[in-house]
């Protein structure tokens, strides 16, 4: 079966996110003051191959807990689709 | 000693040290590229700073799983000698083989400048020669160089003597004014618990030539050295 995998990974909310910080800081100059407390992170999405989907997220855990996602200052969730 | 000194796509200080520990210190060096897996007996890994993958998806997430680094990881786990300086200590903290993580700077900006640090502690192979308590002028030049770990971490290595360098002002004194990117509690440089892993944002390879009039990180090199030529 194929899949793919739709991951969103964001700083942790403890964390300054500067980013998100500089961004916040540019709403007034598109008229938008009353916007707070923009935060970055990234989407990635991936196909992969696997047997059935307990696999498919056991591989989606595996990309995300080694190398997607640094959980010392990110989190990261993600929903599976099949193709 | 043999220094195998490694270059990524994107490393670009490894020829300072290839510099400084050849010509400097008239050490041994190989250059040891990331398909490699033979680290060819040297006695210290050096990774340079640079931009490793380009710093893509996080800094040194990518060169983390380099041919080269599963070599080095083995390499630390039995005790050999690895230093890592800006984007080499990134790479050290994402492999695992130094606590905590670099983040963005608390700024946003580049910083590329002189800034002071002070020795926290000599019981280290890079600080043993050094003053503890004293401000040495060393180069920084990094986008994320804000060392984050969580406070149980920060106690864990306060306990076990592993904060080697804080970000200081010329005389010493360690405040938020000191602080070039945000840095808990200042933190420039740790080691891991063994005392065999050694990561800073700081570069003193970049601070030991007095051609460009910046001797102050040489006290390292020479501490590195007198202890593992005795």
């Amino acid at each position: 079966m194929k899949y793919a995998a739709h991951i969103n990974i964001m700083p942790h909310k403890a964390l300054l996110d500067p980013q998100g910080k500089a961004v916040t800081g540019s709403m007034p100059n598109i008229g938008l003051p009353s916007v707070s407390n923009v935060r970055i992170g990234k989407h990635i999405t991936l196909e992969l191959e696997a047997a059935n989907e307990t696999e498919a997220k056991q591989m989606v855990e595996t990309a995300c807990t080694k190398l997607l996602a640094n959980l010392i200052m990110e989190s990261y969730e993600y929903t599976l689709v099949a193709l | 000693m043999k220094i195998g000194v490694l270059i990524f796509p994107g490393s670009n200080c490894d020829k300072d040290a290839v510099w400084a520990f050849q010509n400097m210190f008239g050490q041994e060096v190989v250059e040891l590229w990331h398909k490699d897996t033979d680290l060819q007996n040297v006695d210290l890994v050096f990774l340079p700073g640079g931009f490793s993958y380009g710093d893509y998806l996080r800094s040194g997430a990518i060169a983390r799983f380099s041919p080269i680094m599963q070599s080095v990881i083995e390499f630390a786990n039995n005790g050999g000698l690895v230093w890592g300086v800006c984007n080499g200590f990134q790479i050290l903290c994402e492999s695992g083989l130094l606590p905590g993580a670099l983040l963005h700077n608390d700024h946003q900006k580049f910083n590329c400048k002189n800034v002071f640090i002070k020795t926290e502690t000599n019981n280290s192979k890079i600080t043993s020669l050094n003053e503890v308590g004293k401000a040495l002028k060393i180069p920084i030049a990094h986008g994320e160089g804000r060392f984050y770990c969580n406070d149980e971490l920060l106690q864990e290595l306060k306990a076990n003597d592993q904060i080697l360098f804080r970000y200081c002002d010329e005389n010493g004194n360690v405040s938020d004014e000191t602080n070039p990117n945000g840095a808990l509690d200042n933190i420039a440089g740790i080691c891991n618990k063994n005392r065999n892993v050694f990561g800073m944002m700081p570069h003193p390879e970049r601070a030991v030539d007095a051609d460009i009039y910046n001797t102050d990180g040489r006290t390292m090199f020479e501490s590195l050295l007198q202890l593992v030529n005795s």
